[in-house]
């Protein structure tokens, strides 16, 4: 009989049943689409960070930062016998430089040491990140009426003979590229900006590469600069051998390098001596993570030491946008709606139950006892409350799957990756400023505790307005109840 | 029309007083105003008698009804149904009475609109925890009873009034009731419905079932055999 009346008295009131539970669908719905966004979006702020720091990595430590311009900017000179001069007269100029990155310090390579002994730290590994800068092109003869300083704003220094004043510039060409290298550490492999990548062809470095002059190449760039495996790249004017060529395990990203070599190699090319740029931290437990990072910082207090999530804020481009959109707007939209629907299921109940006096007191005068005309109200109320979560989970799913097949892309540029401080054009330097900001497809992954929220929320809504509607109702003094009526 | 009538003992109840009311009064607040309906009700009323009590409107007949269907509790005097002070029960034991010992009539049928003729019965088997067979037969039995054997599947929409008070009183007899409180039960009908129903509550009347009914039509009234009136908060006995 229970579920007779409640079937009838749902059916006879329709209009009533389709607003709270259309209500209830659209908070539920929002509820499921948002949580899916934001660990869509979570998902790709990982993949974005992964791409740059590794899989596993906890913390890193970096050098503190330098104001803008207080490492001078990269500088070519060009001495009397800096290029070649052909029969023509035609002079070619070529220099390649290998500098660590600016706008931070660099480390003290035994700081990887010290990292590694601290309590809660289960590996650390050191990484040297820098820039190889190549300037290269061809002076023609300069004319026999004199001319400017030919390497002019190219920055060649001008030689002690050269003419000065008057006549005109005779022209050139000069191409600057860069790219950027690592220096890794090849004996380790579960930490650090490798050990998210997969080898598409030849191998990675390992412990044997330590001092030879042997790279590893992003497929991207290798693929953009007709490089392969076996072949050769001039990195700080020494070619190294391609032995391998990585991507990083998401197929929509880059990796943090263009170029890894081994670190040994790294430093002595860029003659840096025994230092390093980042130090990549695993903690022993990801409980330990804080402490671990407290712990660096008081050991190390000049460096700056990141956690996962504080990198995950350094995530810029609209991967940022829609995070906080996500964050802000949608939960905060998920969480107005469904209080508006709760409150509408609420008052739409308690109105019921006003509407339903005459009932509910008859019901009282004939036998029935408070706990029963609850019971009866409140599963009114979970019914109905069912009814739009049922409905909810079919819209949010389908919300999901429509933004799965659009796939939206986002970009992300991770902070490390950071632009070059200082120089800029201008007396022969140049900036090598190297932004890489990755496209990543948004996906709304499904995970089972969501549909259990939902169909939880939806059954905690009508209760709710059940237990409001059941309170009201189990007030009615029948007596009253049908003398108000009467 | 054939009307099979229920199973109704009235050896258990006849000329035993069911209900002793003594110095009965109850007081209420309505809107800042204190209201009076009943100063000091003194009744007996016995088992198989068909009483009606009538009076000026407004002036407690409602009021003392609530009060005999266990409903509302007497602000003092004593008020008994049997061996259970109605005067002192928990709302609960009140519950308990209503739910075994009292069938309901009201004016307005109060049928619940969404539920069939069956299903309306069924509601007053509810409280009873009888298993679903016994509950069947005596929903049948009491539709059976008021002529509505064949109407069970209607809503109360599809039935005129008469036939829905009729529903309303299988409703209350469904459950064996030791009395029956009748408001106005004839009230919205029009001569050839009241007869109707009449005829249905002397039946049940002549089978042993004592009827309380508080009504302004003195045709109600003639049928009675008691007869009271309800003024100024107090009653007499009008039978002649």
């Amino acid at each position: 009989m229970y579920l007779t009346y409640l079937r009838r008295e749902l059916s006879g009131r329709t209009k009533q049943t389709a607003i709270v539970a259309a209500g209830l669908a659209i908070a539920i719905a929002l509820v499921i689409i948002v949580n899916a966004l934001t660990a869509g979006v979570r998902d790709a702020q990982t993949q974005a960070l992964e791409s740059v720091y590794g899989v596993g990595t906890d913390l890193t430590v970096a050098g503190a930062q330098q104001e803008p311009g207080e490492d001078g900017g990269s500088r070519f000179d060009f001495g009397e016998d800096g290029g070649a001069t052909a029969e023509d007269g035609t002079t070619t100029l070529a220099q390649s430089q290998l500098r660590t990155d600016r706008g931070r310090t660099t480390l003290d390579a035994a700081t990887v040491g010290t990292i590694s002994a601290l309590d809660g730290v289960s590996s650390a590994t050191g990484a040297l990140s820098l820039t190889n800068s190549t300037f290269s092109g061809e002076l023609p003869e300069m004319p026999a009426d004199g001319g400017t300083n030919a390497a002019g704003e190219a920055g060649s220094a001008p030689a002690d003979d050269a003419p000065q004043g008057g006549g005109g510039f005779g022209g050139g060409s000069f191409d600057v590229d860069s790219f950027t290298v690592l220096g890794i550490d090849p004996a380790v492999q579960t930490v650090g900006p490798l050990s998210s990548v997969s080898v598409t062809d030849g191998r990675a470095l390992d412990a044997d590469d330590a001092g030879q002059n042997v790279a590893v190449l992003d497929a991207t760039y290798a693929t953009s600069n007709d490089l392969a495996v076996g072949g050769t790249v001039d990195v700080g004017g020494t070619a190294m051998e391609i032995v391998g060529l990585v991507s990083s395990s998401s197929s929509s990203t880059d990796t943090a390098s263009n170029v890894y070599i081994p670190l040994d190699v790294a430093q002595s090319l860029a003659g840096v001596g025994d230092v390093v740029s980042t130090v990549y931290v695993q903690a022993t437990t990801a409980d330990g993570i804080a402490a671990v990072q407290s712990e660096i910082e008081s050991a190390v207090p000049d460096a700056t030491v990141s956690s996962q999530s504080d990198l995950a804020s350094t995530v810029s481009g609209s991967l940022s946008s829609a995070t906080s959109l996500i964050t802000n707007l949608g939960t905060w939209l998920s969480i107005l709606v469904l209080a508006v629907a709760v409150v509408l299921a609420v008052l739409f109940t308690m109105s019921g139950v006003s509407r339903r006096t005459r009932e509910f007191g008859t019901l009282k005068a004939i036998g029935w006892s408070n706990g029963r005309v609850i019971r009866q109200v409140a599963g009114e109320s979970m019914v109905q409350g069912l009814i739009g979560g049922a409905i909810g989970l079919a819209i949010g799913l389908g919300g999901i799957l429509a933004i799965n097949i659009i796939a939206p892309t986002i970009s992300a540029a991770p902070a490390a990756t950071e632009a070059g401080a200082g120089g800029g054009p201008g007396g022969g330097r140049f900036a090598s400023t190297v932004q890489t900001a990755t496209d990543i497809t948004l996906s709304a992954p499904l995970t089972p505790w969501v549909l259990v929220a939902a169909v939880g929320l939806a059954v905690s809504a009508g209760l709710v307005a059940g237990a409001f509607g059941g309170w009201r109702a189990a007030r009615l003094s029948p007596a009253e109840a049908l003398r108000s009526v009467a | 029309m054939t009307i099979t009538r229920p199973h109704i003992d009235p050896t258990d109840s006849a000329a035993q007083p069911i209900y002793r009311l003594a110095g009965v009064a109850k007081t209420y607040q309505q809107k800042k105003r204190v209201v009076k309906p009943l100063t000091g009700v003194d009744l007996e009323i016995r088992g198989g008698d068909f009483v009606t009590i009538q009076g000026p409107t407004g002036g407690g007949k409602s009021t003392l009804l609530q009060l005999l269907g266990a409903l509302d509790r007497p602000t003092s005097g004593r008020m008994t149904l049997g061996d259970t002070d109605l005067a002192g029960a928990s709302n609960t034991a009140l519950g308990a009475v209503r739910a075994r010992e009292i069938g309901f009539v009201f004016q307005g049928f109060n049928l619940i609109p969404t539920l069939t003729a069956s299903e309306n019965v069924d509601m007053g088997l509810e409280p009873l925890g009888l298993d679903a067979a016994e509950r069947r037969v005596r929903v049948a039995d009491a539709l059976a009873h008021v002529g509505l054997a064949d109407r069970a599947d209607h809503r109360p929409g599809e039935l005129s009034g008469g036939q829905q008070q009729r529903v309303a009183i299988a409703r209350a007899i469904a459950k064996r009731p030791r009395v029956l409180l009748a408001d106005e039960p004839t009230g919205n009908l029009d001569e050839s419905m009241r007869d109707e129903i009449l005829d249905l509550l002397q039946a049940l009347n002549d089978d042993g079932l004592t009827l309380i009914v508080v009504t302004h039509d003195s045709a109600v009234a003639r049928r009675a055999s008691r007869r009271l009136r309800l003024e100024k908060g107090t009653i007499r006995d009008i039978t002649r």
